[in-house]
């Protein structure tokens, strides 16, 4: 059972990962146009060709 | 008479570099409203026709809110090629005010994603740990390795339900100080004090935690809050538009020069200058110049009216033909536009009051959970001898199992689906309780022009092929609506025309192969009044000494307009057409489509008060209209329907806006509203049945956290379940 000592922080380290993933894909504005983000996944360019320089 | 040609006309687009601001890296950025938006076509040549350009850093555009946002190096005044670019596109531009309600939205959606994301994690963690709680007991487990999962279920749980608990918590908290009690009320309370009992039970080395429910509760919960909140997100007050309408730029000759301002400034008095297709910005009078105003905004009427020097034109309508002066009488806040705003605002409040069938339903339902839990409580430690951390631990597990999630999913998750079914069918619904409303209605008025009919005259009957082409080719020298329509019904090569010249109010002058000829209203092509009127609108075409031709035209019945109403009627809902325009056009319309009731003549406030007189007879009214004189009626409707060709008032006033040259989607959104509704019911019917077996098994004291996360779960995806069955529908 001492197995546990270790799996659980990994099972923690692991979630909070993905949270962190989630928090900085919210910040750097990925929710903001959930509609546009499903229309433009239909242009098809070049990535810095229509997003940024 | 001013003459004029189209390369000498003003262009709206001046006057951006005045909205440019200097961010932190010092760069140029501007904000521009774009709208005509709709796909991602339209997304790709805007961005990349700014992006092409040199010294552009970003220039990105929200789908959602038609925000656009570029940044550039350089000269602020590039604003307005920016402008005239888009322009030129064929998408509209308006300065973007970044008004204080669309921030404070984004704000709330940033903030329940964020509580969503937290409460993911601590349930994916808890439920890990709870896993090997549920299949094992204290004997094959050991009470340390117990405890210790306990432990950390807790210390994950405790600080998750402190951040994301609080969309629930301030809720409860607001309705309590003000002496109410909603849904969030038994919700908080359960969140508390399963975790409050759950620490009890840690230090008192008890058996069962009940940190798990509560994440999952509150998971569960925030789902249903966050669609609930998708859902209406969309719907904002269609009288702040105003800004928008008054937010652009005018031109005002000030000492002889141009000059250009924001029309929010202007002031009685003030010389302003508006070009051919410019919006007259405030209400006025004319002081030089003659030409035709398109007054739809204000009427609903397609056909322009002819205006000269002394004549009051109304801010929102739109100059055709000729530059004209005007002298500002009145402040733009005083416009008639603005007084229509008023009575809409006027109109929304009426709305506000409407109560959402899932608040209904808390209301009934909040006393019961916290009475049945008190119950619990006195009936264990009164009545059974239990000691009170029991009977308290049974009070609250009362409380959780009564408030289950699929109550708080069983509207959100239909209205979403719904929602997205609609939205296939070209049919947006803006407010997620619009259906709820839009189910229970038993009158639907309809405007006439563009609701019912096109909105736009169609040439009709057959013509000489070779007059066709050679008055098609002058009409397309003119924007007025008559000889727009003229030049579209004509799919030939386009003749060279020379020296053309528009004379407003009159007609069209041209030379073709050395022949002057002539197309516009009877004494223009020197018709007299022998030939008689008819109701029909008429261009006519002359070329030098040969007879006169007419081009007759016709708004024409949206094609499945009177299937529609039939279908509608035999729903058994009684429909009225109330329309600005003539009596016997109205009525041929109405009789045409077998509407009984029909008022012509109608001003926007006459709608207005027809519609207050119906809803003192509680009545339950949809309203289908597109034109500014609907807008009042629109928000104050119990629910209402725009096509999407209506002004952008008419769109944001409305509740549901559907897309389409038909009249289908309004059957369409009614059958589905009701089809919702069912679900909606069978789904609280779902989780009362959940209740009447849950609450005895809790009552009873049988309930462990594990049947108790079971049952939690169990009962939302049978929610969710039943409330897909609504994609079936054809």
């Amino acid at each position: 059972m001492s197995i546990i000592i270790v799996l659980i922080p990994i099972a923690l380290i692991l979630g909070l990962i993905g949270l962190g993933a989630f928090i900085w894909s919210m910040k750097s504005n990925q929710y903001d146009d959930l509609d546009g983000a499903a229309h433009r996944i239909l242009i098809d360019e070049n990535d810095d060709d229509n997003v940024t320089k | 008479m001013t003459p004029t040609s189209p390369q000498t006309l003003p262009q709206n687009n001046e006057g951006y570099e005045n909205l440019v601001k200097i961010n932190m890296d010092g760069l140029n950025t501007l904000s521009l409203l774009v709208g005509g938006v709709h796909c991602a076509v339209c997304i790709q040549k805007i961005e990349s026709s700014i992006l092409k350009l040199p010294l552009i850093k970003e220039a990105r555009l929200n789908f959602s809110t038609g925000r656009f946002n570029i940044i550039w190096e350089g000269s602020a005044a590039l604003a307005n090629q920016f402008v005239k670019i888009i322009t030129s596109l064929g998408y509209s531009v308006n300065p973007y005010n970044s008004d204080i309600e669309k921030t404070t939205l984004d704000a709330e959606n940033r903030f329940l994603l964020l509580c969503l994301g937290v409460a993911g994690f601590a349930m994916g963690n808890v439920m890990l740990l709870s896993v090997g709680l549920w299949t094992t007991t204290t004997e094959t487990m050991g009470m340390a390795t117990r405890e210790l999962l306990h432990l950390v279920s807790g210390l994950i749980a405790i600080p998750a339900v402190m951040f994301s608990g609080r969309p629930f918590f301030r809720s409860a908290l607001s309705v309590l100080k003000k002496g109410q009690t909603n849904m969030d009320v038994p919700i908080s309370l359960g969140l508390i004090l399963a975790c409050g009992m759950s620490v009890f039970e840690i230090f008192q080395h008890g058996e069962h935690t009940y940190f798990d429910s509560a994440v999952m509760l509150m998971f569960f919960l925030l789902i249903g809050r966050y669609m609930d909140f998708r859902a209406r997100k969309n719907a904002r007050s269609a009288a702040t538009d105003l800004i928008k309408t008054l937010s652009g730029f005018a031109t005002v000759i000030k000492d002889g020069k141009h000059q250009r301002i924001l029309i929010r400034d202007l002031r009685e008095g003030m010389t302003v200058l508006v070009g051919a297709g410019e919006n007259i910005p405030v209400d006025s009078v004319i002081i030089d110049g003659r030409s035709a105003v398109d007054t739809s905004l204000i009427t609903g009427e397609t056909l322009p009216r002819d205006v000269s020097i002394g004549d009051m034109v109304f801010a929102g309508t739109i100059n055709q033909s000729a530059p004209i002066k005007l002298t500002v009488s009145k402040a733009a806040d005083d416009s008639v536009l603005a007084d229509v705003v008023r009575l809409m605002e006027k109109a929304e409040q009426g709305q506000a009051k409407y109560v959402r069938m899932a608040d209904r339903v808390a209301r009934a339902y909040t006393p019961v959970v916290h009475i049945l839990a008190i119950l619990a409580f006195i009936l264990w430690f009164g009545f059974l001898n239990a000691s009170w951390q029991d009977a308290l631990m049974i009070a609250v597990t009362v409380l959780i199992v009564t408030c289950p999630c699929a109550l708080g999913l069983a509207v959100p998750v239909v209205q979403v689906l719904a929602s997205g079914v609609l939205m296939k069918r070209g049919i947006l619904v803006k407010s997620g309780d619009a259906l709820e409303r839009l189910a229970v209605i038993d009158t639907i008025l309809f405007d006439k022009t563009g609701t019912l009919t096109i909105g736009k005259p169609e040439l009709v009957g057959q013509y000489d092929e070779s007059t066709l082409a050679i008055a098609a080719s002058l009409a397309t020298h003119s924007r007025h609506p008559l000889s727009k329509s003229l030049s579209s019904s004509y799919h030939g090569e386009i003749l060279s025309i020379i020296n053309v010249t528009e004379h407003a109010g009159q007609g069209l002058e041209g030379f073709y192969q050395g022949q002057e000829i002539r197309i516009g209203n009877r004494s223009w092509c020197g018709v007299t009044d022998d030939i008689p009127h008819t109701d029909n609108l008429e261009i006519w075409y002359r070329c030098e000494q040969e007879p006169p031709h007419c081009f007759i035209f016709k708004d024409e019945l949206k094609t499945d307009s009177k299937s529609t109403i039939e279908a509608l009627r035999k729903s058994g809902l009684t429909m009225a057409l109330l329309s600005g325009d003539r009596k016997n056009v109205v009525t041929s319309i109405a009789n045409e489509l077998g509407i009984q009731n029909s008022i012509a003549d109608m001003s926007p406030i006459d709608k207005y008060n027809y519609l207050e007189k119906l809803r003192s007879e509680n009545h339950k009214i949809l309203m289908v209209g597109d034109g500014l004189n609907d807008a009042p009626v629109l928000a104050g409707a119990d629910v209402s329907m725009a096509p999407g060709t209506a002004i952008d008032m008419a769109q944001n006033a409305a509740d549901i806006v559907f897309m389409g040259n038909k009249l289908l989607p309004v059957l369409i959104a009614y059958n589905i509203a009701v089809l919702t509704q069912k679900l909606v019911k069978q789904n609280f019917a779902l989780s009362i049945l959940y209740n009447f077996i849950a609450v005895p098994v809790a009552f009873m004291g049988l309930i462990t956290p594990m049947l108790a996360a079971l049952a939690m779960s169990l009962s939302s995806l049978i929610v969710i379940a039943n409330s897909f069955r609504l994609r079936r529908y054809k």
